[in-house]
């Protein structure tokens, strides 16, 4: 069985923004749930965090891509 | 099939080839084939734009006072991007930009439920190429409105040197902050929708395509076939779950460039 490190190191690099992203999101959900009226405001802070916290993972998935191992 | 790896026993996983399609005469990316001409994705395309086109103008061509079903469904998509998008983000000069982004958020979103229609099962923007392209329109637009905005060196010191900042500080932060601000953005906002497709199709191939081999192909022990109608049963689930990243990706890509633009004209500090 063949198969490429790249995307075991991408699995490992995707834990931080795994992580960021619920973190990302358990903030937006106790706001929310404390004070509903502010749900409109906080939406899009919550949406740009999830953007910028996943841009990490993009990069990670786009090198996982292009850094090719010279056997692979 | 594709240059993806290969399992014991014959199945060959999908890989990126798998979205490398024959142009229009026909040769394939392996024959030499450089997709120059027409292929699917092209032709999806411009099929979302005109889907899109005739949303708008279908939804608001019989305008009353008193809206119809078709009408009412199209003011609450349109103020949806109106009002939850541009006027929140932006800030005081919001019109001018509607357009563009009611534009670009049913022209994305349009494209990227393609992934999950039946028969062309196929979202334009899992090719890089075309989020590139609709990513260098986003770039030119939030460069330029804040260049007009400010002139050249009041744009760039609005966007490369940030305020309050301690001065033996800066030789660090103005070289990061133009990296982050005019390389990397539209880096991150293209690889984003395109990645997010990207996965999401190669998912759906995987499954599938992996379910149909354990169920005909695979042989050798009892397990096979149960794990094959699992195996589709999860790719089933995988297209609903594409219906939300779809939606939520078009989003994403209009809040950004709403943010850009308004980042782009906000006042000095």
């Amino acid at each position: 069985m063949g198969g490429s490190l790249n995307m075991v190191g991408y699995g490992l690099a995707a834990i931080g923004p795994g992580i960021g992203i619920g973190l990302v999101f358990a903030a937006y959900i106790n706001g929310t749930a404390r004070q509903p009226e502010m749900q409109s405001r906080l939406q899009p802070i919550a949406f740009l965090g999830f953007a910028l916290t996943e841009a990490l993972a993009i990069i990670g998935i786009a090198l996982a891509f292009v850094l090719k191992a010279k056997n692979g | 099939m594709s240059h993806g790896l290969v399992l014991a026993g014959g199945f060959t996983a999908p890989g990126p080839l798998e979205f490398f399609f024959p142009d229009f005469t026909g040769k394939s990316y392996d024959q030499g084939g450089y997709q120059v001409l027409l292929t699917k994705s092209a032709v999806l395309l411009v099929l979302g734009a005109v889907l899109a086109g005739w949303l708008m103008l279908g939804t608001s061509r019989r305008g009353a006072v008193v809206p119809g079903k078709t009408q009412f469904f199209g003011e609450q998509a349109y103020s949806f991007v109106r009002n939850g998008i541009a006027q929140d983000i932006i800030g005081a000069q919001y019109r001018r930009y509607v357009p563009l982004l009611v534009s670009l958020f049913f022209f994305v979103l349009i494209n990227n439920l393609f992934g999950i229609v039946p028969l062309l099962s196929f979202s334009p923007f899992s090719r890089a190429s075309f989020a590139y392209g609709l990513t260098a329109m986003v770039w030119i637009v939030y460069n330029w409105v804040g260049i007009r905005d400010k002139g050249l060196g009041g744009y760039l010191k609005h966007t490369c040197v940030p305020s309050g900042v301690p001065i033996f500080i800066l030789p660090l932060l103005v070289p990061l902050e133009f990296l982050s601000n005019i390389l990397v953005r539209p880096l991150t906002l293209s690889l984003r929708l395109f990645a997010n497709m990207f996965a999401g199709h190669l998912l759906l191939v995987l499954f599938s395509t992996g379910g149909a081999w354990l169920l005909i192909e695979a042989t050798g022990s009892p397990v096979l076939k149960p794990a094959g109608v699992v195996a589709f049963a999860i790719g089933i689930a995988i297209g609903f779950l594409e219906v939300i990243v779809a939606s939520l990706q078009a989003y994403v890509f209009t809040l950004l460039t709403a943010t850009y633009i308004g980042g782009a004209l906000a006042a000095d500090h």
